[in-house]
């Protein structure tokens, strides 16, 4: 079974606030001369914000805050974030592997971002019973 | 330089306890758009049967990556963190972060790798109250690039 798509929209003002938020001030994802000076195309996503859209994919597709038992992904492509005021988007789609009796239901998950896969092996279950 | 393969194993002193706020949790929450009235309203919270605001899936990050600071800045493990990046990441819940928990990381070097020239950590972190109550623990495996 395929859950429905959810998409993300990512602007620089994004980045900025899970940085403040997150406490992960890396310049590389702020600063378009750190970052084409480290070789990237200019300043990308924080993973680990791609892996904060994904979570919230979760909890909607679950219907609950707290559903999400075991989350996990590789950062495999960096999501490079324009500097205007549309950013960029990623999107964020699931198959459901295994519905298991104990109420658990296994996903496999896909993020891409202008087409290209940005995570591999991500995977997550969800505690779809109370 | 590859690193100390006899690190695999070694655990470091549990961190000094972090307080989860609830307006830290809101922020988190805001931040990354998450919306979930139970992110941000107590009530929302209690209704599916937790003590205050849930955080969502990814907030422990904001604790393990600090702890993680004991690794990273260990001398004698000798991570070039100019050169890492970060490759994979995932988190088993026994429960949601909540506001009101104290929390304590214990790090683990789970495998360190050296594969084409680069280097690869895996660090388990064991996230626990201060009474001793498991709550999550998260893996990261941190790539160390080889030097060109």
């Amino acid at each position: 079974m395929e859950l429905p798509t959810q998409t993300f929209r990512v602007t620089r003002a994004d980045l900025v606030r899970y940085a403040g938020a997150s406490g992960d001030f890396n310049p590389i994802h702020w600063s378009d001369r750190f970052a084409t000076k480290v070789g990237l195309p200019g300043v990308i996503a924080h993973g680990m914000f791609t892996m904060a859209l994904v979570g919230r994919a979760l909890t909607a597709w679950a219907g609950s805050a707290d559903a999400v038992v075991e989350f996990g992904v590789r950062f495999t492509r960096p999501v490079v974030v324009p500097d205007d005021d549309e950013g960029t988007e990623i999107v964020v789609s699931a198959v459901v592997r295994e519905v298991a009796e104990s109420g658990l239901t296994r996903l496999d998950i896909t993020a891409t971002c202008h087409g290209e896969k940005v995570l591999s092996q991500a995977r997550a279950t969800l505690r779809t019973t109370r | 330089m590859s690193l100390d393969h006899s690190f695999v194993g070694r655990s470091y002193p549990p961190t000094a306890p972090y307080q989860v706020g609830r307006e830290k949790i809101r922020e988190f929450a805001t931040a990354i758009g998450a919306t979930d009235p139970a992110h941000h309203d107590p009530e929302a919270a209690r209704a599916l049967g937790h003590p205050d605001v849930v955080a969502p899936p990814t907030f422990p990050m904001v604790l393990t990556m600090a702890a993680n600071r004991q690794l990273i800045e260990d001398p004698d493990l000798g991570l070039d963190y100019s050169r890492v990046v970060h490759g994979d990441q995932r988190f088993a819940y026994t429960r949601p972060v909540v506001a009101g928990d104290e929390l304590v990381c214990v790090n683990t070097v789970e495998d360190v790798t050296s594969r084409g020239g680069h280097d690869f950590v895996t660090t388990r972190t064991d996230v626990n109250t201060t009474a001793g109550e498991p709550v999550v623990t998260a893996w990261m495996k941190l790539v160390v690039r080889g030097e060109a």
